[in-house]
């Protein structure tokens, strides 16, 4: 099985060299850059910026990162009940398998509710 | 020596057909995508009654090229303060991404770069994933407010979406049972129905999710120029910024090429499974022959000597696709003895124009909603992620489940299914309408005491 990754790893291979080399390769078609000062600063609609960039920013986005690795978790929980699912249908296991399901999510709805109550899914 | 040269013999032989597919990708992709944006500026100027482009070429088709040329060769500017190695390093990062994600997919039975791939759809959906470090590392290198302020709305973005999509995802997987991309669409010709019809909802939750996903319009705030010039994208020029372009647009191939594979049957033909309507397979060789004698008829209008031979050279390549796609539906019919030897011929081919014109049909939607939706405001964005896509998919998977059960309790099968899988949808969308109004009143009450503090985003 795990020669079937063989062909994705040339592949991989293939497609990570094209960018890279074609950005080396386009350095000898066009023309060496020859810009000074002011044109190489970075960009804030005229003015010389003020500061640098990577100051501090809002706490939301960690916030949304954590929520984000939860529900990610929760999906990855779910996809392998998914692929079973049918077996166990066909098996007529099917409302064993959804109830034990109901209670996983219902446990993370919880957890849904009390983050909605909180304010920590609004954003303004 | 002679052991290293039968080393490479023996990868060559084992191994021509990645080789062989990883240089057609790398060689034609950047092309398709060009004439995607060709197509999507053409559509444009439709919908707002102009022309588009017409200059280079008979109807602007050799502007992709001229548009390569001229960021080929454009100057490379890297900012003063710019984390050099890492602004290098993201274009190629999420370009990389970008393709391998396409070595997953299935264009047709015959053409599928990973084939024994078991978990195929993850493969797919986890590599794209990986282009958001593209995004988030170049915003970063960059050392600009706007390009990092891009960057950090793109990641906060794209996780809030990729959960309602992964839902999505688990709803439809729940009808294949099976994460290999040629076994989901087989899944679906057993059924003889597309999982579009048996879980709407998901399809629905999917689609705007990948809108989001692929930082296009209604959701492109993370390049919204009206307020951050071009988000992570601002200090990148010429060669460094068509990557990023081709990335984003290998992105919506991979997207669409996923939600056809799931919900719109993959390569299989609409109602494959019903005789009365095998004449439809004469309905591609038909299609591209009347764009070829569409493309005739346009030469004499054309007013130089060589937009009329570039014309000419576009019928007659459309001829030659006609032909390729007629040649296995009619040979049978002439001569019933080559059915069999002509039968994965016309798996093949006929498989890859069904993928291929259902992929357009999704990307096309994409840019209909484009030049049709005003833009979302980042805090309606993240609250429709959070608020409603995420609640809406988790109900709809346990909707699909329930609808499962009884519909094997009852023992029906393909389109019977649509008796228990619709009720769920219906009640999916109740739940739908449930969670906007409790949205609504929560309105209310925020927008007395609302402090206008949308600008942090």
């Amino acid at each position: 099985m795990q020669s079937a990754y063989i062909p994705v790893l040339i592949y991989a291979a293939l497609v990570m060299a094209f960018p890279a080399v074609t950005l080396v390769l386009a350095k000898f078609i066009r023309p060496a850059s020859t810009s000074f000062g002011a044109k190489l600063k970075p960009y804030e609609c005229g003015i010389p910026p003020e500061s640098d960039a990577r100051g501090r920013y809002s706490v939301r986005f960690f916030i949304v990162a954590m929520l984000f690795v939860i529900f990610d978790v929760e999906t990855m929980f779910l996809i392998p009940w998914a692929i079973l699912y049918k077996g166990w249908v066909a098996a007529h296991q099917g409302l064993f398998a959804l109830v034990s399901m109901v209670l996983f999510l219902g446990i993370l709805l919880v957890g849904y509710l009390w983050l909605y109550k909180k304010g920590a899914l609004e954003w303004a | 020596m002679m052991n290293a040269l039968q080393a490479t013999n023996e990868f060559l032989r084992l191994y021509w057909a990645p080789l062989l597919c990883g240089v057609a990708v790398v060689a034609i992709l950047p092309l398709i995508a060009g004439y995607i944006v060709l197509v999507e500026r053409k559509i444009m100027a439709d919908m707002q009654a102009r022309l588009g482009p017409m200059r280079v070429g008979p109807h602007g088709l050799l502007q992709p090229i001229a548009d390569a040329v001229k960021l080929l060769i454009k100057e490379d500017i890297i900012p003063d303060n710019a984390d050099k190695l890492v602004f290098w390093l993201a274009p190629v990062l999420s370009v990389g991404a970008a393709l391998l994600s396409l070595a997953g997919l299935a264009i047709g039975p015959a053409f599928q770069i990973a084939q024994d791939i078991n978990i195929g759809i993850l493969f797919v959906v986890g590599i794209s994933a990986m282009g958001i470090f593209g995004i988030v590392l170049g915003g970063w290198a960059s050392n600009s407010h706007y390009s990092l302020m891009g960057a950090l709305r793109s990641s906060a973005q794209l996780v809030s979406y990729e959960t309602a999509a992964g839902m999505a995802l688990v709803s439809a997987l729940l009808l294949t049972g099976t994460l290999n991309i040629k076994s989901i669409v087989e899944a679906q010709s057993k059924e003889g129905i597309w999982f579009v019809l048996l879980a709407p909802v998901a399809f629905f939750t999917y689609l705007v999710a990948s809108i989001a996903e692929t930082n296009r319009a209604p959701f492109d705030l993370p390049e919204a120029e009206s307020e951050l010039v071009a988000g992570y994208m601002t200090e990148f020029s010429g060669f460094r910024w068509s990557l990023y372009f081709l990335a984003e647009y290998t992105n919506m191939i991979v997207v669409a090429s996923v939600a056809t594979t799931l919900f719109l049957g993959g390569w299989l033909r609409p109602f494959a499974s019903v005789p009365w309507l095998n004449f439809l397979d004469f309905a591609p060789p038909v299609l591209i022959m009347a764009i070829a004698a569409y493309c005739m008829l346009r030469v004499p209008k054309q007013p130089t000597r060589v937009q009329q031979l570039f014309m000419l050279a576009v019928a007659g390549l459309c001829f030659v696709t006609a032909l390729v796609l007629a040649v296995p539906v009619v040979l049978p019919i002439i001569k019933p003895s080559v059915r069999e030897a002509v039968a994965p011929f016309y798996a093949g081919i006929h498989g890859g124009f069904w993928f291929i014109f259902k992929v357009s049909v999704y990307i096309y939607l994409f840019m209909w909603l484009r030049f049709t939706l005003p833009r979302y405001r980042f805090d309606q964005l993240m609250r429709l992620g959070w608020h409603f896509l995420i609640p809406l998919s988790i109900i709809n998977v346990l909707l699909v489940g329930v609808a499962l059960i009884v519909g094997a309790y009852f023992h029906l099968q393909g389109w019977g299914l649509l008796l228990v899988t619709t009720p769920a949808a219906i009640l999916a969308l109740l739940a739908a309408f449930f969670i906007l109004a409790i949205e609504k009143g929560h309105d209310a009450r925020q927008d007395q005491t609302a402090t206008s503090d949308f600008y942090v985003g």
